[in-house]
């Protein structure tokens, strides 16, 4: 009794701990006015210098997000998004004519990376990873090009790739996540002003692991990243995302949206470490990471994995999701989700099985503490010409101290009698036994409960790639640290 | 090494420890023998500062220091080892994750250099061939799937890494056959040093006959009733308890 009141105690403490990556960066921006209306689009869309086409989308995506709802269905709770008080495009002045090496970046701009550990000039050299480094709203930096230009990769800024390849991006982009999906995705469609392409040629396996980092800096600047990744017939790639986000005091919404497309024999592992500033220990001041991620398995034998460790945001809602149209293909969803204090998560995939011997694992790890409250949502549907289609699903949550909430809401839809669902849910808690055993030797509790939570998200740790991987491990333990005891 | 002096300890009002008195030398093995319920295990806890338990009176001082409001981790961190008697599965933990993250826990408290990768895998060979342990062991999860003997071998494994200068082995002996309990207390043995003491709680004798005490004490009731030589725990397993439940009643 008295161990689990100190153990509540500890928690508390620690939870006073400071966000570690909070500051900000003194930069100018070239703002566009606050507010949304059809002139922002546009002002948005001459900024960059987008083809009439593109421009039409938006304004149809604007004109549809005015009719649609709030979606409300999630489990997390917040006041109504006024957004006429945000702004929906902003620059870092010092790269409006475009940088052709680090050395013409803002320096402060680069001590801001440093800061958060991840040094373009030493990943450069390290890691062998290309980085797309999305600072506010404009790519400021791309490395690695020239490698990945040798093989025929395409790895760019959205804005850059209509420049590049227009055909791919207006044959593919909305394909999976059409600009009528969801009201955030439908904004995004309408005011997305950065993100990353990438194309991978039939045939070609990327040489190296493709990241972005992103990172909202600019004092009420909304984010709207627009990612889509091609993989064509028989080619791989990994493409990895992680951010993390300087201190404030204004919500912030993030509505980004991921669209995949995995061709015949094709294999996209697209993994996030999501560390948005998650408000303070009331709640106040977190981001909003709304985020609409698709994969398309078009192809047969295609495969498309997800993995996500989300350790951060006020609120999370987020459903990497998997189409497996084409026939023997796999979709993976591997999850993490941290919550913490008052941080609220819906989070989830969802499964839609189209061809025939389509598979897919579902696997997910939450972990509640303070007073937070999380919510596993996912769809299995198994349509009537998915004959052999499969399924596993493996949720479980821990909860840490007796003020959180874990809930788990699994939507499974059958209309073929030959498909299998599998779903095994378990719900624990650190206990103190564990807690005991660990500290008699000789480890001290914040470290006692990070080793559990690591011992408890390992299958999901085990698919990142390792360079991310050890930093997830980081991750899962500064979010203790700060979250649970 | 450890002297207890008048130790009364309480567990949620109710008095378990009456005035308890121990003191154990270096490099002495001392056994505690005693009946279900007489506070042989509320001892060994309390020795390593498990929560829960309340000290309402009396000491326990540990190489000349009150060990009275000191942290678990702090305490081993001094040298205080426990065997579990029921040692903890930890999922998805890998041993020597388990193992390292422990003794670099300790180094640093001690202010010592942290063991690196390759030195700590270097340690664990050596003292995995000393107790014939496999190396499959140490890639498991922690107490996961082990059986009763693997999970007793374990917690010796851990003795033998973090090298305290006080080991408590709680019933040791349960839910071990015959074989076990010898692989068992060889390991023990080969741990036995000059400057290792040991408190050997079980129930039964029989653990005496591999693992050979300096002194045996009969706990009942709360109290250290009687203290002898290694014969005692023979008289003990002959005449049973019964005499002691007749001298407290």
């Amino acid at each position: 009794m008295a161990a689990t009141t100190e153990t509540l105690a500890q928690v508390q403490e620690m939870a006073d701990d400071k966000y570690k990556y909070g500051f900000v960066t003194d930069i100018d921006s070239e703002n566009a006015p606050k507010g949304l209306s059809e002139d922002i689009v546009r002002f948005i869309s001459a900024k960059k210098n987008e083809p009439e086409w593109l421009l039409e989308w938006r304004l149809k995506a604007y004109r549809h997000w005015l009719t649609m709802p709030e979606p409300n269905w999630a489990k997390v709770g917040f006041p109504a998004i006024d957004y006429q008080d945000s702004y929906y495009y902003s620059a870092p002045k010092a790269v409006g004519d475009g940088p052709q090496s680090l050395d013409e970046i803002d320096p402060e701009l680069l001590a801001t990376y440093e800061k958060l550990g991840i040094p373009l000039k030493e990943q450069e050299m390290l890691a062998g990873v290309a980085v797309d480094a999305v600072f506010d709203s404009v790519s400021v930096a791309t490395t690695f090009k020239s490698k990945l230009e040798e093989v025929g990769v395409i790895f760019c800024p959205l804005t850059e790739a209509l420049e590049k390849c227009p055909d791919l991006v207006k044959k593919y982009l909305g394909t999976v996540v059409p600009y009528t999906d969801n009201k955030h995705a439908t904004l995004n469609s309408a005011v997305f002003t950065e993100g990353s392409f990438v194309y991978i040629p039939p045939g070609v396996r990327c040489p190296m692991e493709l990241s972005t980092y992103f990172r909202i800096n600019a004092k009420n600047t909304g984010q709207f990243e627009r990612t889509l990744i091609i993989a064509d017939k028989e080619s791989y790639v990994s493409y990895l995302e992680g951010c993390t986000a300087p201190m404030r005091d204004e919500n912030q919404l993030h509505a980004a949206v991921v669209e995949l497309i995995a061709l015949d024999d094709a294999e996209i592992k697209y993994s996030t470490v999501q560390n948005w500033y998650p408000g303070d220990e009331n709640g106040k001041g977190g981001i909003y990471n709304f985020v609409t991620k698709r994969g398309a398995c078009r192809g047969r034998n295609s495969k498309i994995s997800w993995t996500q460790v989300e350790t951060g945001s006020a609120i999370t809602w987020k459903y990497p999701s998997c189409i497996l149209q084409g026939d023997n293909s796999v979709g993976e969803f591997y999850s993490i989700a941290i919550t913490n204090n008052r941080q609220q998560a819906d989070t989830g995939t969802k499964m839609i099985h189209l061809g025939r011997n389509t598979s897919s694992k579902i696997i997910s790890k939450g972990i509640s503490a303070g007073h937070a409250d999380q919510t596993y949502r996912g769809l299995v549907k198994m349509s009537p010409k998915a004959d052999g289609a499969r399924n596993f699903t493996q949720c479980d949550s821990l909860l840490i101290g007796d003020q959180c909430g874990a809930h788990t809401v699994p939507y499974i839809e059958s209309k073929n009698k030959s498909a299998i669902v599998e779903h095994e849910a378990t719900t624990s808690t650190i206990s103190e036994d564990q807690l005991f055993y660990l500290r008699q030797r000789g480890i001290p509790v914040e470290a006692a409960v990070a080793l559990v939570v690591n011992g408890f998200c390992r299958e999901v740790l085990q698919q990142l790639p390792m360079e991310f991987a050890v930093e997830a491990q980081k991750l899962v333990g500064i979010s203790l640290e700060g979250s649970v005891g | 090494m450890l002297e207890i002096k008048n130790l009364h300890v309480s567990v949620e009002g109710s008095e378990i420890l009456k005035g308890l008195d121990l003191t154990v030398d270096p490099g002495e093995i001392h056994a505690i023998m005693g009946p279900n319920g007489s506070g042989k295990s509320t001892l060994s806890h309390v020795i390593a500062g498990r929560d829960g338990y309340e000290i309402t009176g009396g000491r326990i001082i540990f190489q000349g220091e009150a060990l009275t409001g000191m942290e678990p981790e702090e305490r081993a961190a001094k040298g205080i080892f426990l065997a579990f008697q029921y040692p903890v599965e930890i999922p998805g933990v890998a041993n020597t994750t388990f193992l390292k993250e422990a003794l670099n826990s300790i180094r640093r408290y001690r202010g010592e250099d942290e063991l690196d990768a390759m030195q700590f895998v270097k340690m664990m060979r050596k003292k995995t061939e000393e107790l014939n342990i496999s190396d499959d062991m140490l890639k498991r999860a922690v107490n996961v799937g082990f059986s009763g003997g693997e999970k007793k071998r374990n917690e010796i494994l851990q003795m033998a890494v973090l090298n305290p200068s006080l080991a408590i082995l709680d019933e040791t002996d349960s839910g071990l056959d015959i074989d076990a309990l010898k692989i068992v207390a060889e390991g023990v043995n080969k741990l036995r040093s000059p400057d290792r003491s040991m408190l050997v709680i079980t129930h039964y004798q029989r653990l005496l006959d591999y693992i050979i005490p300096d002194k045996v004490h009969v706990l009942a009731h709360g109290k250290i009733q009687r203290t002898g030589g290694k014969e005692l725990a023979l008289e003990l397993e002959e005449k049973g308890y019964a005499e002691f439940d007749e001298a407290a009643a």
